[in-house]
């Protein structure tokens, strides 16, 4: 077998055309995760009007109270049950207490009970459900054992028997809803990491001496990003929920806190006569857990696209 | 088999021991004493045989040691707002009211959730879907309670289609059993659908179909039958949720029932009553969860119970 030389000469080649030149360029910017994410999110129509409703109810809850000339409980008996007018725009009440005031104070109170447990459950979820299926075997057998304990009951009869020895504060109403909802984040955090910890990059970790707690939080936590940050939004309309309910019926926080459970009620005593007060504290109440569900679906969608 | 349930059991029945502590210390560290509120003249010699007539005089423990006694023999003491009344007497008067309603408010989640999620997943025409669909997004996102305020506004007041107090015919059924079910319907025609959904794409699906069996046996017998798992494993928590739900839609339409008892207990501070009735609520629930999970498993034969 003879090798045959092949001599390189300038005319076999030719110069590349100028618009060839960069046809291996990636013209698309390589997008981080948040980017990603937010780009799909910002497709769907339903869970960015979500968004944007429950930044105006944010805003709403934060200004409307600064700059309305009326407290919350201020009382004007001479413009009692008003319809809306220009210095009302929602009316007043039987007591002549301005109820735009009123709902975005409820807002300041339902909102803040819904994060605030949101943010403890995310805490408490993340350190025992991330344990739990860190560590396996017999702790986490135990461990999900007095969950399905504390789960069997229903969390209103918790909620209550707190509210009942702590007293109906906004404080007591946080922890109760607390009790039993950090539940469900344990188990999704539990479940996230107990398919990541057996992935490769773990191991990778664990073999570079990466410490159990770097592991579990910089490693496993982290990935699991996506879906702990779904079930949290979602835990914010069921705290709202609770509270609406419970304030209701009576049995919420006092009967000074103007929570939206508590507007309604008050409202309620009112339908016959006037109709139109109820509207607000429940416009308020749908449309915030509506906003959050889709919120949450939304970024259901956005996050979990990659798995 | 056997053994799951007798396992489950066990476990149902320390559930509800741990239930019964919580509230008894619970409601030993609420401030004040029952008897505080409505006997301020009390002489101290009278408020002792006050004490010592309701066992408040041992030490803590011991009464403890004695309710739980008294509670595995069915007596839950005599309640305090309402003199002379046993605890259990109270439950087994208002407890059929709540049960009737409450299974009609089942069968209506049941048949109507089921038949809008067959008729969203099979269905070729997308306004259909899309109604269902959007009817299910809002049935979970409007409380129960704030449904039930509206619809008695409208259908009750307005229009004067139906009755909004008490029960005392089947019309009275129709507002209170709906704001329960709104909730359960709209959860269980989401689960229908994607559980149907995923069903009717299976091979065996395809070879009923080729087999020449009639498209409704296909549905029913081989669709339906394979979809309703998830179905039944929600009814556990279902029914928690309408054990819950009474408790407002009964004082909302004043039904005499277990649940407006309920608050009623707590408003009165009525100790004994409110750690009666929560027990009492506790072990349906656990009971409920038990039998969705053994039907569960009649059903679908791959469940291995136990494991």
């Amino acid at each position: 077998m003879s090798e045959k030389q092949i001599v390189l000469t300038d005319d076999m080649f030719e110069l590349l055309d100028e618009s060839e030149k960069n046809s291996e360029f990636i013209a698309i910017q390589s997008k981080t995760f948040v980017k990603d994410s937010w780009d799909r999110f910002r497709k769907n129509k339903l869970a960015m009007a979500g968004l944007v409703f429950l930044t105006l109810m944010v805003l709403g809850a934060i200004v409307v109270p600064m700059v309305s000339p009326y407290g919350y409980s201020e009382q004007n008996m001479a413009l009692r049950n008003a319809l809306p007018s220009l210095e009302h725009p929602f009316g007043t009440d039987k007591l002549g207490q301005d109820i735009l005031v009123r709902v975005m104070y409820g807002a300041r109170i339902s909102l803040a009970i819904g994060f605030a447990t949101a943010g403890i459950n995310l805490f408490i979820g993340i350190i025992y459900g991330g344990i739990s299926g860190y560590v396996g075997g017999k702790v986490d057998m135990v461990m999900m054992r007095i969950i399905d304990i504390i789960y069997a009951v229903p969390s209103l009869l918790y909620v209550i028997l707190i509210l009942m020895v702590f007293g109906n504060t906004i404080q007591s109403m946080i922890i109760a809803i607390c009790v039993t909802s950090w539940i469900q984040m344990a188990r999704q955090v539990r479940t996230q990491v107990m398919s990541l910890k057996e992935m490769e990059f773990a191991l990778a970790a664990k073999v570079l001496g990466a410490g159990h707690m770097r592991i579990l939080l910089k490693h496993l936590v982290v990935n699991a990003l996506g879906p702990i940050i779904v079930c949290l939004t979602m835990m914010v309309p069921n705290a709202i929920f609770t509270e609406s309910f419970l304030s209701f019926v009576g049995i919420g926080l006092e009967m000074t806190i103007p929570s939206w459970g508590r507007l309604a009620n008050e409202c309620r005593q009112l339908i016959f006569t006037y109709p139109i007060q109820i509207i607000w504290p429940v416009a308020a109440i749908c449309l915030t857990i509506l906003s959050l569900n889709f919120v949450g679906d939304g970024l259901g969608e956005a996050l979990e696209a990659k798995r | 088999m056997f053994k799951y349930v007798v396992n489950r059991l066990l476990i149902g029945c320390l559930t509800l021991f741990v239930l019964a502590t919580i509230t008894f210390f619970g409601v030993k560290a609420i401030p004040g004493n029952p008897f505080a509120q409505d006997n301020k003249g009390l002489s101290p010699e009278a408020y002792a045989a006050l004490e010592k007539k309701y066992g408040l005089d041992k030490p803590v423990t011991e009464q403890y040691v004695i309710y739980l006694n008294n509670a595995l023999h069915m007596d839950f003491g005599e309640s305090i707002a309402k003199k002379g009344v046993e605890v259990i007497d109270i439950i087994v008067d208002r407890a059929p009211v709540t049960a009737k309603l409450g299974i009609v408010a089942f069968v209506i989640s049941i048949v109507v959730g089921i038949t809008l999620g067959i008729i969203s997943a099979l269905t070729k025409r997308r306004w259909v879907n899309n109604i269902i669909t959007t009817f299910a997004t809002l049935g979970v996102s409007i409380p129960g309670f704030l449904f039930a305020i509206i619809a008695m506004y409208f259908l009750g007041v307005k229009l004067k289609l139906l009755p909004v107090m008490e029960l005392t015919s089947w019309r009275h059924y129709i507002l209170p059993a709906l704001a329960l079910s709104l909730s359960p319907i709209s959860m269980i025609t989401r689960l229908t659908r994607s559980s149907l959904k995923d069903v009717m794409n299976k091979d065996y699906i395809t070879l009923a179909r080729s087999k020449g069996t009639k498209e409704l046996k296909v549905i029913v017998k081989h669709g339906l039958k394979n979809a309703m798992l998830p179905i039944v494993t929600y009814c556990g928590p279902m029914f928690a949720g309408l054990v819950t739900g009474s408790v407002v839609i009964e004082k909302l339409f004043t039904i005499p029932g277990i649940g407006a008892e309920f608050t009623n207990s707590i408003t009165n501070r009525d100790y004994t009553l409110v750690m009666g009735l929560t027990i009492f609520f506790g072990a349906i629930v656990i009971v409920m969860n038990l039998i969705s999970d053994i039907v569960a498993a009649i059903i679908d034969p791959r469940i291995k119970l136990g494991k």
